[in-house]
């Protein structure tokens, strides 16, 4: 099963080298919000440089939702999905493998907005053991949850409006958890950022538990 | 020889329109079978089904041993829609490799098998993007080649060919049929596709006529 | 035997509204605010208890796959949202007087906003689906994984509450003793009561629906 999730994995990384939406649309829309959320908040760099993590996970968040629909329109464009069923792999073989070239996707994005945080709005990387093991864990977790949620969308002409509706709400633990985890990283918290590591641990394996559970039903009418 | 498929009282729904309206059928390993009709007859649905990608509301169906009631998935169909399943971004022998490798079979077949299907040189390198519709077409063929399946489910596999890829497709399938897989093909074509199927089923408003049973068949 | 439960439940309110406005006392802090009590908490509880409805029935569909169960946890959803709205508007109705804010962000608050929204999307996804199965399978995993969620979400808001020294305005629940306290349990009973007619009702319409659906279903397939 793991070789055949590693095989659906290449593929979409395969495919994101070839076509570059990441570098060319992704990572962009990823900056362009940071740069809008510099313009919409007061220019006073206090308060950019205290707000910077939750604004860095806020823009992931919506870039993860880019993301998904992406990885997923990628099975539909040529009814490509029916090849992989009619395969006979492990439904959660694909879930598991399209779940982490999204999260690789994602840290992509994550370690470029890093980057225009600390450039825009002057945060200091203090810890960043901490704030890797997080920023893993986390877009791990959007990438399981999205994939899924996905799933259960799949094949609706509301897809695109739907999925956001859905996925927000559920992925709130994780907005939580690295805002506070990247908060205490760059050295703005008094509080441990640690536990929150915990936490995301957690969201990360409640989500692929439940997708390698659903994604063969789920599948059964894409 | 044994049985590839055998639906009883097939029923299956798309939403709730029933296309599929009590269809039987058999077909056994090393035939080759053409399943002709007008459009909206239900000839897409009857090879999905038989793909297990449209699951039976009625009736019963058993494909490569695998009971369709129960949502059991049959190992080693071969399937060709409208739409050739590839990804757009890789070029046709990354999309053969990749169908390979999704089936635990060795991908340094993929060449071969685009050749088979008439496909050389630098057309196999550049993104099927790029592809024509009959090309496109001929790249998912390639796949099943490359993978060998047990039976070729084929929903028409002429349309949009020029000659010398129609014949080569002839080929292929005669070829399938010979060593044993079985398979089924729908199309419009019903004179071309006739000469080389070794029998032909009528169906109309999901329902086919037609020597579509063979009585002699019971233990299979 | 249903209706019967939904009259039980009427009255019941009926009885909760009538002592809860009139026959208990004031609380010597909130004053006549505190009447909120008998109203606000049993909401919320049945809120929980309609979403835990849905998820148990949606767990029970994937496994056994009975249309029922589906349009049992449906059904439930549908009265959940109407109870998680009028939780937060009482919720909300009561804290503005006690502490001038219309919102706090604690665990339950916070929590109980978010289930509506993950209702909100259950119910927003059935209604786009058109194929029954298709759309009982899809809003039972999104049920379930949304059940699995709600934990995740309220310790993470605890967690964070706590961490940031949230002062104690958490609705300091009053001393209640006597009539006060038979009058909360009034309300609690009459509120599930309530709840299990209105699912009851809404299931047993969709269980119509349904069969209706399966007739129709029969003739196409039949005069095709």
């Amino acid at each position: 099963m793991l070789r055949e999730a590693f095989v659906v994995a290449a593929k979409d990384l395969r495919i994101e080298a070839r076509s570059h939406v990441g570098r060319t649309q992704v990572v962009p829309f990823a900056l362009v919000v940071v740069v809008l959320f510099g313009l919409a908040l007061d220019p006073d760099r206090g308060l950019l440089t205290r707000a910077a993590p939750g604004l860095l996970w806020v823009t992931v968040l919506l870039t993860a939702l880019l993301a998904t629909q992406r990885s997923l329109a990628l099975e539909s464009a040529d009814r490509a999905v029916d090849q992989l069923r009619v395969s006979g792999i492990d439904p959660a073989a694909v879930f598991l493998g399209k779940a982490a070239a999204l999260s690789v996707q994602l840290l992509v994005v994550v370690t470029a907005l890093a980057v225009g945080v600390v450039v825009l709005y002057g945060a200091v990387l203090a810890s960043p053991l901490l704030l890797i093991a997080s920023a893993l864990v986390a877009t791990a977790g959007l990438a399981l949850a999205g994939t899924l949620y996905g799933a259960v969308a799949a094949g609706l002409r509301v897809r695109e409006t739907l999925v956001p509706l859905l996925v927000l709400p559920v992925v709130a633990p994780v907005l939580l958890g690295a805002t506070r985890a990247w908060e205490a990283g760059v050295g703005l918290a008094v509080s441990d950022g640690w536990p929150w590591l915990r936490l995301l641990v957690a969201f990360m394996v409640v989500f692929a538990a439940a997708g390698v559970m659903a994604f063969g039903p789920l599948l059964e009418d894409a | 020889m044994g049985s590839a498929i055998r639906l009883r009282s097939a029923v299956a729904l798309l939403g709730r329109f029933p296309a599929l309206a009590a269809v039987d059928l058999d077909v056994a390993m090393g035939e080759s079978v053409l399943v002709e009709g007008p459009n909206g007859a239900g000839k897409t649905s009857l090879l999905r089904v038989c793909a297990a990608l449209l699951p039976l509301s009625a009736g019963a169906g058993v494909v490569l041993g695998a009971d369709l009631s129960k949502r059991g998935r049959p190992h080693g169909v071969g399937f060709l829609g409208h739409a050739a399943g590839l990804y757009d971004d890789l070029s046709a022998l990354e999309n053969v490799e990749f169908r390979a490798r999704l089936w635990g079979v060795p991908p340094s077949g993929a060449a071969a098998a685009l050749e088979r299907v008439g496909l050389e040189g630098p057309i196999r390198t550049v993104a099927v993007a790029k592809l024509s519709a009959g090309q496109r077409r001929r790249v998912g063929l390639a796949a099943l080649v490359a993978v060998r399946p047990r039976l070729w489910l084929l929903d028409e596999p002429h349309a949009g060919l020029d000659a010398e890829a129609r014949s080569q497709l002839d080929s292929v399938l005669e070829e399938a049929a010979h060593e044993g897989a079985a398979v089924l093909l729908a199309s419009h074509e019903v004179e071309h596709v006739g000469r080389i199927v070794s029998r032909s089923v009528h169906i109309e408003r999901g329902r086919l006529a037609g020597t579509a049973v063979r009585e002699t068949d019971n233990a299979a | 035997m249903l209706n019967a439960v939904g009259v039980l439940g009427l009255g019941g309110l009926v009885g909760t509204v009538a002592l809860g406005l009139g026959t208990t006392p004031p609380d010597q802090v909130q004053g006549e605010l505190v009447r909120m009590i008998y109203i606000h908490p049993p909401l919320a509880w049945t809120a929980y208890l309609a979403f835990a409805v849905t998820g148990l029935f949606s767990a029970l569909y994937l496994w056994k796959r009975q249309p029922r169960s589906d349009q049992i946890a449906a059904s439930s959803a549908e009265v959940g949202v109407v109870l998680c709205t009028l939780t937060l508007v009482t919720g909300s109705l009561w804290g503005r007087p006690t502490w001038g804010v219309w919102w706090t962000w604690d665990a339950r608050l916070t929590t109980t906003a978010l289930l509506l929204a993950l209702f909100a999307g259950y119910l927003a996804l059935r209604r786009v689906v058109v194929d029954p199965v298709a759309r009982a399978k899809r809003s039972a995993v999104l049920a379930l994984v949304a059940v699995a969620d709600i934990p995740l979400v309220h310790f993470s808001v605890k967690l964070w509450r706590t961490l940031h020294q949230q002062p104690t305005l958490l609705r300091p629940d009053p001393q209640i003793a006597g009539i006060q306290a038979w009058t909360l349990l009034l309300g609690f009973a009459s509120l599930t009561l309530l709840y299990v007619w209105l699912t009851g009702r809404r299931a047993r319409l969709e269980a119509l629906v349904h069969l209706d659906e399966s007739r129709a279903l029969e003739l196409a397939v039949a005069s095709r």
